[in-house]
């Protein structure tokens, strides 16, 4: 099942490429939306045929891949996986309906490029092998670092660079540490990983090569620097593959391999990592406020939106200390943090996918993203106006959104640990307010500013389904969050409770 | 004192290629002017036999003949056909860049095929003296190779500087041999080992093992003796660029495993140091002088120093792990550099090299397949997964840190991210530099059959690649 996610889109990828030689665009494009479709309906096998209420691997494939090396070829997945994957899925469908007409150089490349990327990042999350995962989490950087220098903007090939040599740099370090793993267990396995006693002192070093790895994906300050500039320079297709899925990579590897593996070090380090959670919830959510560029915008608030998970993510030691509780869904605050922060990931990749997305809009009609070349679109797009209001609030977590949800349970949490932490935090969701609806006011509301804004049209039944599809979406998680937090609550409590018990 | 009759069934594979290649030099006399068709294709055909014969009659074995010089066994029959295959894929790239420059002379594969038989000896060499006699043989070959269009001054110049420090390296190797020849009274690897164990003599077999080390450093390239790479790769004609860029770097490891590993093994921790810094220092230089070239030629020649940095991790591992990764390594950069000169070789005509790195440009608009097979080099030479680089560096890698080498480890990974930039400005020329005006590229069938073939192998290797790791292994464990 896990194979046919991770290999359909590859295959359908490569056959959009050979389709591409010969036809111009049309068979492409259809082959691409059906294989797209037909990934997302399997996809959705795995969360009906999901068992809830176990944490352990399901859907598990295991062949011999490597026998020299006792390499495996293992996937299965968990609560915490599972939902990431459908998100995956999902949003390819929107990019490669939201990439139909607007592509015009090499669509078929554009199209093969995100169908390849689909399957290899499905890969990321279902790999239980080190060598597997390191393998399909540095493959993923390959389409990405076509796209942003293929169809970028005038700056893209610096942006483009610069993302790949930045993630790059993280992903060896991991490499490392990956095989100093394997030599200590004499495994690949990431399960096998879990629960090594490792001493304090090789747990810091593991753990401070994963933090490169994961904190540049993520992006954490201070090296969230690519992040803006390759949101900045990427299509509309490829921003949104990023923020809704590439840096929830990052976030994920977190779950995966820092606190499981490296429990003491996480502890140890938990205020390091909580500080430049911190500094990305605040510092970042500043410097979001003055952008000119609504992409650019969007990408700080994004850095700032992950503040919150990684801050959720490490807050759980403080909130441990305190309450001594992991079990129940409302005692266990530390139980609570991890799920904020898991929400927080997959709603933002809702709520970003959909604000790039409406960039995305705006810059096909007017080929600007500067926010001066904009105001009173709302005047000439009603309907697009109410979804950018929509997706807007839901960044600002409106209660009745999926943005309300994580946002509230990681402070909530927090509370129970840090009183600063949990101020400082909720702070954010004042400057959230402060930029977002700063932006929504300039460039959706106030009078028709010049005659390129006159000329506007509004949605067409393309965008409409897309925007739609998102809109649905965070509505649903917003209103009714349990059958996602069902699905991951045993997987997150299992792994608290290696957190907190292995040292 | 009685004579043996050696057993020549042993070596028939390096029988049958110097028959092939007297065969070579008589049809070639008498089949002037039919663009030597003949000789290339008997060479071809020779070299694919080889590949058959060297299995066939060595794959499983051990033993020794004539006298205990030369061995047939797992790990010369590995060599054997990764030098044949590889000589194949350059042979089939160079025909169509001779012909269009009116080069194509049956002499340049024939000597190309004495080159092949010299480093099949040298990958058989169960003695000092087979070593060298293997040696030279090969650096014969590519001194004329170099050279081979006589009137190119650039050509003619890089020969001279190649001849020059070779002969040097081959003398200090020398030197080194009749050191370790003083302290073990012989020959033969096997007797040295034994001698190299034993403790005694110390003092001057260090001496010899330097000077040995020295000259293996010279016929790799390596940092501080890899001054000739960049001038070599640069002048000399492309094809003759991807012939010594390839299967003499697969019979450089022969050439270490042969002296270093089976002879003075023993002698490990003492040169393990000296291979460190041949390391470190090769990845640095390599690494960093490869980001300012802008002739693709003399990058990929510092891409090659940096490489065999990579190489070395494997060697300084010293365990029978870390020589098969490095024999890994080479097999799988041979594969890539050739593929990488095969684009190189397409792209030029006559009159136009394209060896500028800038002459990528468009490519993915002039042809989107070889684009793909010029991406997937590029991303394998960085060591991204999927391809087979990623394997070769995984390998050496995981064999530095087995042994508890992590800092190097790190260093090397380090490097590679550096190294990676200049990688990634060529797929940047490639895809990202927009040329609607290139003509569609024009090369023959053959041509392209074998580029897609070797793009699609290190594909391939990339995601099943148990089969040569597991080969490589066993070559190692005897």
């Amino acid at each position: 099942m896990l194979s046919l996610l991770i290999w359909l889109p590859i295959l359908g990828g490569t056959l959009v490429l050979a389709a591409g030689g010969r036809s111009q665009g049309a068979t492409a494009r259809w082959l691409a939306l059906g294989t797209g479709g037909v990934v997302f309906l399997l996809s959705s096998v795995l969360y009906f045929g999901f068992e809830i209420g176990t944490s352990a691997m399901q859907f598990e494939e295991r062949l011999a891949w490597i026998p020299a090396f006792e390499v495996y070829y293992y996937l299965g997945v968990d609560g915490i996986s599972m939902p990431l994957i459908l998100l995956t899925t999902f949003a390819t469908v929107l990019v490669i309906i939201a990439g139909w007409e607007v592509i015009q150089y090499k669509q078929t490349q554009y199209l093969a490029a995100f169908l390849i990327m689909e399957g290899l990042m499905v890969g990321v999350f279902s790999a239980l092998d080190a060598i597997l995962f390191y393998v399909f989490w540095e493959a993923m950087l390959v389409p990405m670092f076509l796209i942003i220098g293929i169809w970028g903007g005038p700056n893209r090939i610096y942006a483009t660079i610069k993302f790949f040599l930045y993630t790059f740099m993280g992903s060896v370090l991991m490499l490392v540490a990956l095989i100093y793993l394997r030599y200590q267990t004499d495994s690949f396995g990431i399960l096998d990983f879990h629960g090594t006693a490792l001493a304090l002192s090789q747990q810091i070093l593991i753990f401070l090569a994963f933090l490169v790895a994961f904190a540049v994906k993520v992006p954490m300050w201070p090296v969230h620097t690519w992040l803006p500039d390759a949101h900045v320079e990427a299509p509309t297709g490829g921003s949104v593959i990023l923020a809704a899925i590439m840096l929830k990579i990052g976030a994920y590897g977190f779950l995966r391999f820092s606190l499981p593996i490296t429990p003491a070090a996480s502890i140890e380090l938990a205020w390091l990592l909580i500080a430049l959670s911190l500094i990305a919830v605040v510092y970042i959510g500043l410097v979001a406020i003055v952008q000119e560029d609504m992409k650019k915008l969007i990408a700080y608030s994004s850095v700032a939106h992950m503040g919150f998970v990684t801050l959720g993510f490490f807050a759980i030691f403080d909130i441990f200390a305190h309450t001594g509780a992991t079990e129940g869904s409302g005692g266990g605050g530390a139980v609570m943090a991890l799920e904020g922060g898991l929400v927080q990931m997959i709603s933002h990749g809702f709520v970003s996918a959909a604000l790039f997305l409406c960039v995305g809009v705006l810059y096909d009609r007017v080929h600007s993203r500067l926010i001066k070349d904009y105001g009173g679109v709302a005047n000439r797009m009603p309907i697009f106006a109410a979804f950018f209001v929509l997706f807007a609030m839901a960044n600002v977590g409106l209660p009745g959104t999926s943005g309300f949800v994580g946002e509230f349970m990681v402070i909530l949490a927090s509370f129970q640990g840090n009183f600063w932490y949990a101020a400082l935090a909720a702070l954010t969701l004042i400057l959230g307010a402060a930029y977002t609806l700063w932006l929504i006011k300039r460039v959706v509301y106030g009078e028709v500013a010049n005659a390129q804004v006159a000329a506007l049209t509004d949605l067409n039944a393309r965008e409409f389904i897309v925007l739609g599809a998102l809109a649905g979406a965070v509505l649903l998680l917003g209103i009714w969050p349990a059958p996602l937090i069902e699905v991951m609550e045993p997987s997150l409590q299992h792994l608290l409770q290696q957190v907190i018990t292995t040292p | 004192m009685t004579f043996e009759m050696p057993d020549f069934s042993l070596a028939l594979p390096e029988i049958w290629v110097l028959s092939m290649a007297c065969l070579v030099l008589v049809v070639d006399l008498f089949a002037k002017g039919r663009e030597s068709a003949l000789a290339f294709h008997l060479v071809q055909f020779t070299l694919l036999t080889t590949v058959w014969l060297s299995i066939e009659t060595q794959w499983g074995l051990k033993a020794t003949t004539f006298s205990g010089t030369y061995v047939a066994d797992k790990f010369a029959c590995l060599l054997k056909v990764a030098i044949c295959v590889l000589s194949f894929l350059v042979f089939a790239y160079s025909r169509d860049y001779l012909r269009k420059r009116e080069l194509l002379r049956g002499d340049f594969f024939l000597l190309g095929l004495l080159g092949v038989l010299g480093m099949m000896i040298m990958a058989s060499a169960h003695s000092l003296l087979t070593v060298y006699l293997g040696l030279e043989l090969v650096e014969l070959c590519l001194f004329a190779m170099v050279a081979y269009d006589r009137e190119n001054r650039v050509s003619s110049e890089a020969a001279m500087k190649y001849f020059v420090l070779a002969a040097l390296s081959s003398g200090m190797l020398l030197y080194g041999m009749s050191m370790v020849y003083g302290a073990a009274q012989s020959l033969d690897l096997a007797q040295i080992a034994a001698i190299a164990a034993n403790g005694e003599s110390g003092l001057l077999l260090a001496f010899g093992l330097t000077f040995i080390l020295v000259g293996v450093a010279f016929k790799f390239g390596a940092v501080p003796f890899h001054m000739w790479i960049p001038d070599v790769y640069q002048g000399a004609l492309t094809p003759v660029t991807v012939y010594v860029g390839t299967a003499p770097k697969i019979a450089a490891v022969a050439l270490f495993v042969r002296l270093l590993v089976d002879g003075l093994g023993a002698l490990h921790d003492q040169w393990q140091v000296m291979a460190t810094i041949i390391a470190v220092g090769s990845l640095a230089v390599g690494n960093l002088f490869a980001l300012v070239q802008t002739n693709i030629k003399r990058m990929l020649g510092y891409s090659t120093i940096a490489h065999v940095g990579f190489l070395f991790l494997g060697f300084i591992a010293g365990t029978e792990e870390g020589y098969s990764a490095a024999l890994f390594y080479a097999i799988t950069y041979g594969l890539m550099a050739a593929g990488a000169f095969g684009v190189v070789i397409l792209l030029s005509r006559r009159g136009f090299e394209a060896d500028l790195i800038e002459d990528m440009k468009g490519l993915n608009d002039r042809h989107s397949g070889f684009a793909v097979v010029m991406l997937i080099l590029m991303f394998s030479l960085t060591g991204v997964p999927g391809t087979v680089g990623f394997y070769a560096k995984w390998l050496v890698l995981k064999s530095v840190i087995d042994v508890n080498m992590v800092w190097l480890a790190v260093v090397a990974v380090i490097f590679a991210v550096i190294g990676a930039f200049y990688y990634l400005r060529v797929i940047r020329m490639v895809y990202f530099d927009r040329r609607t005006d290139g003509e569609p590229l024009e090369a023959p069938a053959g041509l392209r059959v074998v580029l897609a073939g070797n793009g699609l192998a290190v594909l391939a290797l990339g995601i099943f690649p148990d089969s040569l790791i597991t080969a490589c292994k066993a070559a190692l464990a005897g």
